[in-house]
């Protein structure tokens, strides 16, 4: 039986398609479509209920090492304000999950990891407590909404002081802001290339937030978008997603995320598998469709006659008017500008090997 | 829903205009286009095929789903619908205006349906 986010009332008002989504009923799109929500986060702004997102609260003079032991990344040194972006892995140097994390105090951070893996991420981070660590799931007590695109600035300055917005991407104002009465955590974050906000406030506060964001952004033709949008905007920014780019069994170097995994870190699950395996075997890279037709994610990649890999998401980019996909191929098979055919439904499709970065704010 | 009640209805989803005793044009209906949302490609066959009865002749693609087109009637395409290759999105503008093929020599015919069925058949799909 799925769950229900605090704005599930607000979706079906709204004439959401709600569909069943890592445990949750969201709306995949609203009327107005994917394309022109996905648009609306390019060119305007857009909001998302992301609520479904679980949050979990670690606290305690041994938070930090916890963190450091259980993520990739490497949070020494990070001032209260900051964001940063990890993966974490498993024994094998397989990815778990990838997650965010804040350090919302001197000994607390809040890790925001993935619907889909709540439980399993859960359950591994609470095993890989180092002592002194409190870990609390929020997860059900917490609304959170995602303002995107180019003129949430506008929307969110009508709400609050300019001097209480987050100015840098990946920072947030330590505290709580308080939006027309809903004290709230706003970070410079999001999931879809565009400049933006996440705002998480209490369950009971979700209503009264996004209405609020609704009426304010208006006037900034902001629209409510869903899943649908979300994953093409994602997939456009060339951002991985759980599941697709990374798995259990895909490295986090191989998912093209040497940046978040501080190899010269002393220790963190997985590193030591990492180093047995040496140079990555795999290496994501971006297609674009040169020829007719949309490359979909599980389709073979072949360079002349052979399979050097296979796509892991893939769709048609609303804002570049492309059919851009992500792939996973042996590394050193290809060269960026080189051709390559992925099979989509038994036919050819020729593709360009790209940055898979397509789209750029 | 939009169901005109000239046309004639294949339960999946196609709508058929007869324009001959033996010639017919072939669209997708309303409830199809809305539920697959904004579509972004189309694979029609080419000119000379032979369509049969039940049997898929192209597919639909939105930005979230591929999906077959199947053909209510056995023939031989007499003509594409070219803008649609440009622009997909007719489909999603005016369906009953963006036929996908027309279909010459026909032989065998679908049970099809009259709107008031295709709409009840609908329901019970919902």
């Amino acid at each position: 039986m799925e769950k229900k986010t605090p704005l599930y009332d607000q979706h079906v008002a709204l004439g959401g398609k709600i569909v069943p989504f890592a445990g949750y009923l969201l709306p995949v799109e609203y009327p107005t479509g994917v394309i022109a929500e996905h648009n609306a986060v390019r060119e305007g702004c857009g909001l998302f209920d992301v609520s479904h997102m679980a949050e979990l609260l670690f606290e305690g003079p041994g938070a930090l090492a916890s963190l450091n032991h259980i993520i990739t990344n490497d949070l020494t040194g990070m001032a209260v304000g900051r964001v940063r972006y990890s993966a974490m892995c498993n024994e094998n140097g397989g990815v778990v999950d990838d997650l965010i994390v804040y350090r919302v105090a001197e000994n607390a951070y809040l890790a925001v990891v993935n619907a889909a893996n709540h439980e399993k991420d859960a359950a591994h981070m609470r095993a890989n407590l180092l002592p002194d660590t409190v870990m609390t799931d929020l997860s059900e007590q917490t609304a959170q909404v995602a303002l995107q695109g180019p003129k949430a600035k506008e929307v969110l300055a009508s709400l609050i002081p300019a001097e209480l917005a987050p100015k840098k991407y990946y920072t947030f104002t330590p505290g709580k802001v308080n939006v027309g009465g809903v004290d709230c955590l706003i970070s410079r974050t999001g999931y879809t290339g565009s400049f933006g906000y996440e705002l998480y406030c209490a369950a009971e506060d979700g209503v009264k937030l996004w209405n609020l964001l609704l009426e304010a952004g208006k006037e900034y033709g902001l629209i409510p978008c869903g899943l649908g949008a979300r994953d093409t905007l994602r997939l456009e920014a060339g951002m991985p997603l759980y599941g697709h780019e990374m798995t259990d069994d895909i490295s986090p170097l191989e998912a093209g995320l040497e940046w978040a995994v501080k190899m010269d870190k002393p220790e963190f699950i997985g590193k030591q598998a990492l180093l047995d395996k040496g140079t990555p075997a795999r290496k994501r890279i971006g297609l674009k469709a040169i020829g007719r037709g949309i490359i979909r994610e599980h389709q073979e990649v072949m360079k002349g006659d052979v399979q050097i890999g296979m796509t892991t998401s893939g769709t048609f980019c609303p804002y570049l008017k492309q059919s851009c996909a992500m792939a996973l191929v042996e590394n050193g098979s290809v060269e960026l500008g080189d051709h390559v055919d992925v099979i989509v439904r038994g036919r050819k499709v020729e593709a360009e090997v790209t940055e898979y970065m397509f789209y750029k704010a | 829903m939009n169901t005109p009640a000239n046309l004639k209805y294949s339960k999946s989803h196609e709508w058929v205009k007869m324009t001959g005793e033996n010639t017919a044009e072939i669209g997708l209906t309303d409830f199809a286009q809305d539920s697959m949302g904004d579509i972004v490609f189309v694979e029609l066959p080419e000119v000379g095929d032979a369509v049969t009865a039940g049997e898929s002749f192209g597919n639909l693609e939105s930005v979230k789903a591929v999906s077959d087109v199947f053909s209510p009637v056995t023939g031989v395409v007499t003509e594409i619908n070219e803008e649609l290759l440009d622009n997909p999105a007719l489909i999603n503008e005016s369906c009953y205006d963006a036929w996908m093929i027309r279909v010459g020599e026909i032989t065998e015919t679908e049970n099809l349906l009259t709107g008031d069925e295709y709409d009840a058949s609908c329901q019970e799909e919902a």
